[in-house]
């Protein structure tokens, strides 16, 4: 009897082999990434090159050479422009930002005065974190005090006149106290108002459509200094005799509408996306205009076009370093007034001081286009044709 | 016969006070009657105001003298010319810088967008880094960095650096070689116009040809021979009648060749460098927008890389690039008036003085609004006839 013979069978899967080395690794990760053909081994020697040009002068000039505290300009300045630095010596002056810190967060406001900005800085801060972690309850409360209490709070603080503290002419606000109060009321001014425009835009009643036409139309076709222009010298002559305001309030007035115009139009993008469906939809609910309009159309509509709309808030605290040219002192404003102070002219004085500006000023916009991001990605229900 | 009388009858249509024809009618009307009355008020706070400081209104003081003087001007004009003259200068400024701003932005804008979509993550990288910098910045401050940062520590003239063919850089701004157009240069801008036409010839009959039969021509190589070749024939032809005028080094100063005023310069920089960020951006949603399926048809058909890119993808990503490509360009223009910062004279800074010395606020605002609207319209117009011969074309 033969034996019976069985040929081999695997009872267990086979583990699966690693990829060939030339496709794993940092080796595969170069090659894939930095050296794939003739044109990416140029692009990359070119890409180390401006690297290696760039990064050690920034580095050195930033940190390892930059003077940090010191009395005046002779720490910033070589032995030839008679300070103490060797000849030929580059680098960042921030003992310049470090003595006029105070200058450039408050401008003029009086230094016994100080504490006053800096509690509003710490509601703001302490409202507007639980505003933006989604997890946090009683959304409309926070917003309400965020956007309602806490201006009435700050205006009365800040400019003072009640409870007995003593007043503080806008004329002495200045440095970063100014380009956020300014931007932070532009924003709250210009989303509502730029709602009603955007509505009024798709109305259809002809005249007021026609009035937020133009209206949207002009402002969108100068320059913000035009308009800060427009409310620094025409508004004083559209009053009555001797009723003036004050520059600060104009420049804001400005601001806000400039933003409003921009605002309009992408929530009008926002609107005009949401299928008509949705209007007919609550129409026959019996919901009145207003009503359709709050429940049904703008709350998708605004999802839609969060990123238009954070990036027109960034455009604007971008704007806002314009108002020095009426001669308010914003954070760039106070920076550049600086420059002419002989006890720090320096050859790197403007340097330095422009980009500890620029540093907060990217801060600031580079947060808020990250927070929309989140927040686009966190709202994203799907809603996409 | 009872149910027909019921249909007959008028349907009820409630209180008039919910009709909306006639709710829509009292809000306009009111809307009007609001900005009627507000018009009125401040018209008349206005009227009294200019008499009570005594200005004349009206634009007669266009031609009165303007007795400043305008650091550049691309026309004659002194400070004895008319005021006129004066916001004439500015517009061509505005004009001026706006125009090689939004060419220099351009370049530099789609070289970023391409880089930041490279295969090579160094590139890439480096265009990223580019774009979240100047993103993030106020234009203002990068003119200022430019401005009192870069150009204002630079050497003074006599120890200006010196560039390649010829140029200069100091404090003082840019030098660089002046072309001076000989006798008989006339034939080379004859021969470069011609050397266009013929091209332009050739591409369309290779387009026919191409059409007609299948055969391909190479349309590329013959317009360069021909727009390069034909002026060089003549520039030899005319015995070379182009020379130099190299900027000199004196004592205290450089004389000759083409001056670039610091103003200009850093100007023109920041806002080509600020608004290349955006039109980067724009080229990345643009060519990441064209759909992947197109590339890989393109290739099942046959097409090499540089023909998909070319005929396929760019084409298809210019429509989706072009409208908001517009915009930027309307921004660098607007933003052109933030010269006034650092004294270029520009329309809103001549506009601004013409308006601290005549005192005519209402009528110097105007003009300048009026001026920027129609810039901005002339720009809209040209891109929206390159957007429509780019729209896709539909049955």
């Amino acid at each position: 009897m033969q034996e019976h013979d069985m040929s081999w069978v695997r009872t267990e899967m086979a583990l699966a082999q690693p990829a060939p080395p030339t496709e794993r690794g940092a080796y595969a990760w170069v090659r894939k990434n930095l050296i794939g053909s003739v044109g990416d081994i140029v692009l990359t020697i070119l890409g180390i090159a401006i690297v290696l040009w760039i990064l050690p002068q920034v580095i050195s000039w930033a940190f390892l050479n930059a003077q940090w505290t010191g009395p005046d300009r002779t720490v910033c300045t070589t032995v030839t422009q008679g300070g103490i630095q060797p000849d030929g010596w580059t680098g960042a002056c921030w003992a310049f930002v470090n003595a006029k810190f105070g200058q450039f967060m408050f401008g003029t406001y009086p230094i016994d005065e100080r504490w006053r900005p800096i509690l509003v800085a710490i509601l703001f801060v302490a409202l507007l974190v639980p505003m933006l972690i989604p997890r946090v309850p009683r959304k409309g409360l926070n917003a309400m005090l965020l956007f309602v209490a806490l201006p009435i709070v700050a205006f009365f603080l800040l400019l003072g006149g009640v409870f007995g503290l003593p007043v503080v002419e806008t004329s002495r606000w200045g440095g970063l106290l100014v380009t956020l109060s300014l931007s932070f009321v532009g924003i709250a001014v210009s989303l509502p108002l730029g709602i009603v425009l955007a509505l009024g835009r798709r109305s259809k009643m002809p005249i007021i459509k026609w009035l937020c036409i133009v209206f949207i139309e002009t402002v969108r076709g100068i320059p913000l200094i035009t308009v800060l222009f427009f409310a620094s010298v025409m508004l004083p002559l559209f009053l009555p005799a001797g009723v003036t305001f004050d520059k600060y309030l104009r420049a804001l007035i400005g601001v806000s509408l400039f933003a409003a115009a921009y605002m309009a139009e992408v929530i009008r993008g926002g609107l005009q996306a949401i299928p008509k469906g949705q209007y007919e939809g609550a129409d026959s609910l019996g919901l009145g205009y207003w009503q359709k309009m709050s429940l049904i159309v703008l709350p998708q509509a605004l999802k839609l076009v969060i990123p238009g709309i954070v990036n027109t808030f960034i455009g604007m605290f971008k704007d806002t370093s314009l108002v020095l040219i009426i001669s308010m002192f914003d954070l760039l404003g106070v920076v550049k007034q600086n420059f002419a102070d002989a006890n720090w002219a320096t050859p790197q004085t403007a340097r330095s001081g422009l980009i500890f500006a620029a540093f907060v000023f990217w801060l600031f916009c580079f947060g808020m286009s990250r927070y929309s991001m989140y927040t686009e990605r966190r709202l994203d229900t799907g809603y996409k044709r | 016969m009872a149910s027909q009388e019921i249909l007959r009858e008028e349907p009820s249509r409630g209180s008039f006070i919910n009709d909306p024809r006639i709710r829509s009618l009292f809000f306009q009307t009111l809307v009007v009657i609001l900005l009627f009355s507000s018009i009125w008020w401040i018209v008349h706070n206005v009227i009294e105001n200019l008499q009570r400081l005594h200005i004349a209104s009206g634009f007669g003081f266009l031609r009165s003298r303007a007795g400043f003087d305008i650091s550049d001007t691309p026309i004659a004009y002194t400070s004895d010319s008319t005021y006129f003259r004066a916001l004439v200068v500015g517009l061509l400024n505005t004009i001026i810088v706006a125009v090689v701003g939004i060419v220099l932005a351009t370049i530099v804008g789609f070289a970023i967008g391409i880089g930041r979509l490279s295969q090579n993550w160094l590139i890439r990288k480096i265009c990223t880094v580019y774009v979240e910098i100047f993103r993030n910045i106020p234009p203002l401050l990068v003119i200022f960095f430019w401005y009192s940062g870069v150009l204002a520590v630079l050497p003074p003239p006599r120890e200006s650096i010196h560039l390649p063919f010829g140029s200069f850089l100091n404090q003082r701004g840019f030098y660089f070689p002046r072309a001076v157009w000989g006798d008989g240069s006339w034939l080379i801008g004859v021969a470069l116009l011609l050397a266009i036409a013929m091209a332009w010839f050739v591409a369309h009959r290779a387009r026919q040809r191409q059409k007609a039969t299948g055969q391909q021509f190479p349309v590329f190589w013959t317009s360069v021979a021909l727009i390069v070749g034909l002026p060089v024939l003549a520039f030899l032809l005319g015995g070379m009648p182009l020379t130099f005028d190299f900027p000199k080094q004196s004592t205290f100063n450089l004389t000759g060749g083409f001056w670039v005023k610091p103003e200009f310069l850093s100007l023109l920089l920041a806002l080509s460098f600020y608004t290349a960020a955006f039109i980067a951006e724009i080229v990345r949603a643009g060519i990441r927008g064209v759909n992947k399926g197109q590339s890989e048809a393109a290739a099942a058909l046959g097409l090499r890389s540089g023909p998909i890119l070319r005929l396929v993808v760019i084409p298809q990503a210019m429509r989706i690039v072009i409208p908001p490509l517009t915009s930027q360009y309307l921004n660098l223009t607007k933003n052109s008036s933030l010269a006034i910062a650092i004294g270029y004279p520009d329309l809103t800074a001549t506009a601004g003085t013409v308006l601290n010395q005549t005192g005519q606020a209402v009528e110097g605002v105007f003009i300048m609004m009026i001026a920027y609207l129609v810039l901005s319209l002339v720009t809209s117009f040209v891109m929206n006839i390159v957007n429509a011969r780019m729209a896709l074309v539909e049955r």
